[in-house]
């Protein structure tokens, strides 16, 4: 809690809750609908092995993982140095031991954190119902049809949560990345099925 | 003993930490000390304030390094009100 308190606290600090926000939702977005593609593929293809799925997807996840831990790290670390130079302009002094220092320091790692996990998380809950499947345990529907189902329901959500930042309705922004979503499967049965 | 009771800091500060939360700072270093912050004029990244402080005891060292610690200078001193008790033996 007090680790949660603090990265708050430095995000408050640096204006950075927004960027923070956004890159949750962008990337949460991608980890979901590259998901949902891998396993809309697997579907259309000849039958394979639930292990061959599960591997597939969770090498998906961790390079989504590692992609946006380290771009968001890398671009994020550079933007936090140039607002405190400018910042140490302005005030005339050495603000490295200062919040302002400490956050330049602490932000990047926040938001790179904050950008990797969404994707990995996100992934890992769509990839559940394949592991609960190969571990034995008996799902109503095929668990690839489960896991688009998980997926759709994930996009479905986060647009839920675009809408209670946007502060407009909720469902509405919930349709309305589940509608993108369901594009997404409509393009790939038409150009890998056809 | 000789106690600091108050005084008037001119002190330069980025925007963030707020002026609530920057006062608030101040005011947990000690027991009793009251914090009165006033923003004189304001620019694109700076506010330039004046810190009223009043305690029984003011640790000044503490004070400039709270003050420091979130990102401000303390230009100069304003105001100064020192007490010398007598001690009662």
């Amino acid at each position: 809690m007090w680790l949660v308190n603090k990265a708050n606290s430095l995000l408050r600090l640096t204006n950075s809750q927004g960027i923070a926000r956004r890159y949750f939702v962008v990337n949460g977005f991608d980890g979901a609908l590259t998901m949902l593609g891998l396993i809309i593929g697997f579907t259309l293809s000849t039958e394979t092995e639930l292990s061959v799925v599960i591997n597939a997807c969770l090498g998906a996840a961790i390079a989504l993982g590692m992609s946006g831990v380290s771009s968001a790290y890398i671009s994020e670390s550079a933007e936090r140095k140039h607002a405190l130079g400018k910042l140490e302009l302005a005030m005339v002094s050495d603000l490295q031991d200062s919040v302002h220092g400490k956050a330049a320091r602490w932000v990047p790692c926040v938001i790179a954190l904050i950008n990797g996990l969404a994707p990995l998380i996100i992934s890992l809950l769509i990839i559940m119902p394949l592991w609960l499947s190969n571990s034995g345990i008996q799902l109503p529907l095929s668990p690839l049809y489960v896991a688009a189902i998980v997926a759709l329901t994930l996009v479905f959500l986060l647009g839920v949560f675009l809408g209670r930042v946007a502060d407009i309705s909720w469902l509405r922004s919930g349709v309305q990345t589940l509608l993108m979503a369901i594009m997404t499967v409509a393009l790939i049965y038409l150009l890998v099925d056809g | 003993m000789v106690s600091v009771k108050r005084v008037v800091l001119d002190v330069l500060k980025p925007h963030q930490p707020s002026a609530l939360e920057f006062s608030k700072t101040i005011a947990a270093v000690g027991d009793d000390y009251e914090v009165h912050l006033t923003v004189l004029t304001m620019d694109e990244a700076t506010e330039t304030t004046q810190i009223v402080i009043e305690s029984t005891a003011i640790d000044f060292k503490l004070v400039q390094d709270c003050i420091n610690a979130m990102g401000g200078s303390l230009h100069s001193i304003d105001e100064v009100i020192v007490h010398n008790k007598p001690s009662d033996d």
